[in-house]
């Protein structure tokens, strides 16, 4: 029975790595001719897509898997952009590495190290913060702990606005791009993977546990204060690696971009996906991003269709797209294979898929 | 001390619309534990209301009116259409869709009533009293303290001595046995939305007169500092939202007056955390422990 589940599992990790590799020959072939296929406006979305993706799974972790609301997401991304930003910028992290080890500081290996580097150091930022935020207000429960986060968020916006190192109200501007496709794409899989992982470790156990009950997770000797600091801070890290790719693909950071709307944008996609399902976010990532590339004119509109989807879905369907299941190979095989005694593709457990 | 004096009176003028703001929050909060988010859009449509009221002709009095009738009816329309549905659904589930309903706001309101930032009519004469020392007092802001104090002696009047206001206070005590007793739930809390919506509405108006200038997005700042403020104060106790709000309004105004107004924003949120860590029911709020 055993070498059975296991052989279908290698099944659908071929299928899975096929999949991403293909996506990943696909997108670079459609972006990278000359002149390529699909325009940069294209390119631009895709990258935000794999950011959106980042941000999304990760507020997941927190809010989803482990029942913590947290609304104040774009403050950690804030973090991971504004300090990995100063290590390309001021610090010259790119030029460090050439300096050190004789490579072509406009060569493709020194940049990505370099943005690596950074980025590394952005996330790590991320996270402390996120332990050092996270230790106080996680006491708090439900809607106290989202206002703090929410309030939290404003103070790492209000901070970065005043400090004139990183240019204050106007942000950096001329950002070296160092993030391509090619590192935006890895790094995203890294985080879904690492994400996914953690949720199906022990310790991901543990916050699923807190989400159901925190008393009785308590009670059956879960140090409740350390999961939760645990996931706000691995969301935290992921939400400031996001940021740092972002810093160094779109050329300019401001504070005004890491605002509370885009700790709501984040927030819509997890609800719009179900909190608590890891394809759901990546679902609705895909679906909100395209929609909001549709609606680039109508930044007033696309914000109404963002309001109404969160009310129409919190009234009709409060568990979102995919409630707390996760769509995978095996979902779509027992879709189309026989139909099993226990119901086809409902499958409860996240573990069991992929 | 002069500047102390001065940024006092303003600081009370803020902190007069905050509580206004945080009255509704408070009481919201109170009878059916949500934070309304909408609440900080509803002061806004309210300075709306009372911006176009104003430039038909009305007076200072009718636009009010006006804008407090407009926003009580909009905010019974909300709490009918969003939030009454989720009652009983999880409490998380209604938080969102007040950020929803907030967002619906603000953007609805910009693609009707567009982006740019409107001039307030002057329906007020702007003459100002000189007090002693330098220190200044405008015959606005001595308009805010009016308005603020007439309509919290309102709103204590009816929370004590009506009918309406004991259904409240029962309703907000215990929801079931309130409805065993005969009181009506779903227009109680209607009645509270309303009150608490015309409550912002005149804040909305209030501030269009005293800074001259609505826009938009004017609600998102101000509704969460009232938020902070009914926090600070004890979320659900009414003398405790106007405490907090009077001592928050009174903390960003000594910031801007001392240090810089940059950081009159971030300090608000400081003080939200700092209260919530250390007290998280507030000044005037009851330690409830949590029964299994």
């Amino acid at each position: 029975m055993i070498w059975m589940q296991q052989k279908k599992n290698y099944l659908s990790m071929i299928l899975t790595i096929a999949a991403l590799v293909s996506i990943w020959a696909l997108v670079d072939y459609l972006t990278s001719g000359r002149p390529p296929i699909l325009s940069g406006y294209y390119k631009l979305n895709i990258i935000l897509l794999c950011i959106n993706i980042i941000l999304a799974v990760s507020l997941n972790l927190i809010n989803g898997f482990t029942g913590q609301f947290s609304i104040g997401h774009a403050g950690f991304m804030a973090v991971g952009a504004y300090l990995s930003a100063v290590f390309t910028q001021k610090i010259m992290i790119v030029e460090t590495i050439a300096a050190v080890t004789g490579l072509d500081p406009t060569g493709d290996v020194a940049r990505t190290a370099g943005l690596l580097i950074a980025v590394f150091i952005g996330a790590m930022a991320a996270a402390v913060v996120g332990v050092v935020i996270g230790m106080p207000t996680l006491r708090l429960r439900g809607d106290y702990l989202a206002i703090a986060t929410l309030g939290m968020g404003e103070i790492i916006r209000g901070l970065v606005l005043n400090i004139e190192y990183v240019g204050g109200a106007a942000g950096m501007s001329g950002i070296t791009q160092l993030s391509s496709w090619t590192t935006v794409f890895i790094l995203t899989i890294i985080s879904v993977v690492v994400i996914k992982n953690f949720i199906n470790s022990t310790h991901g156990r543990a916050c699923i546990s807190i989400r159901e009950n925190e008393i009785a997770a308590e009670t059956m000797g879960i140090n409740t204060t350390k999961y939760k600091v645990l996931a706000f801070s691995i969301g935290a890290f992921f939400a400031g690696l996001a940021g740092a790719l972002h810093a160094h693909y779109f050329y300019t950071i401001q504070p005004g971009t890491f605002n509370f709307l885009k700790s709501f944008d984040i927030l819509v996609m997890v609800v719009l996906g179900g909190m608590g399902s890891l394809t759901g976010s990546i679902i609705a990532a895909i679906l909100l991003t395209f929609l909001s590339a549709a609606l680039q004119d109508l930044a007033a509109l696309r914000m109404v269709i963002y309001a109404l989807l969160l009310i129409l879905i919190m009234i009709f369907r409060p568990q979102g797209l995919m409630g707390n299941k996760e769509l995978s190979f095996a979902t779509f095989g027992s879709l189309f294979g026989k139909k099993s005694s226990t119901g086809g593709g409902e499958q409860r457990d996240g573990s069991q898929s992929n | 001390m002069e500047v102390f004096l001065q940024q006092l009176i303003n600081g009370l003028s803020l902190g007069s619309i905050y509580a206004l703001i945080a009255l509704g929050y408070t009481m919201v909060y109170g009878i059916i534990r949500l934070i309304n988010f909408a609440h900080g859009d509803i002061y806004m449509v309210g300075a709306y209301v009372g911006y176009f009221a104003a430039t038909q002709g009305f007076g200072f009095i009718p636009s009010l009116l006006i804008a407090m009738v407009t926003c009580a009816v909009l905010g019974v329309v909300i709490e009918r259409l969003a939030y009454k549905p989720l009652r009983n659904a999880a409490r998380l589930a209604a938080l969102i869709t007040a950020i929803g309903v907030s967002l619906f706001l603000e953007y609805g309101g910009m693609m009707i009533v567009t982006p740019q930032v409107r001039t307030f009519p002057d329906i007020l004469s702007n003459k100002i009293y000189p007090l002693m020392g330098g220190v200044q007092i405008s015959f606005r802001e001595i308009i805010i303290f009016v308005v603020t104090i007439t309509l919290m002696l309102l709103l204590q009047f009816i929370v004590h001595k009506t009918k309406t206001g004991k259904a409240m206070r029962a309703v907000s005590h215990d929801n079931e046995a309130a409805m065993l007793m005969g009181i009506n739930v779903d227009n109680t809390i209607s009645a509270t939305f309303a009150i608490g919506s015309a409550l912002a509405a005149a804040a909305g108006v209030l501030v269009g007169v005293y800074y001259n200038q609505i826009e938009p997005l004017m609600g998102i700042m101000p509704g969460l500092k009232a938020f902070v403020a009914a926090v600070l104060g004890g979320i659900g106790i009414i003398p405790g939202a106007v405490t907090g709000a009077m001592l928050l309004g009174i903390t960003e105004t000594m910031v801007s007056g001392y240090i810089d107004s940059m950081y009159k924003d971030p300090v608000a949120f400081i003080i939200l955390i700092l209260i919530l860590i250390v007290k998280p029911t507030g000044l005037f709020g009851k330690n409830v422990r949590e029964k299994v």
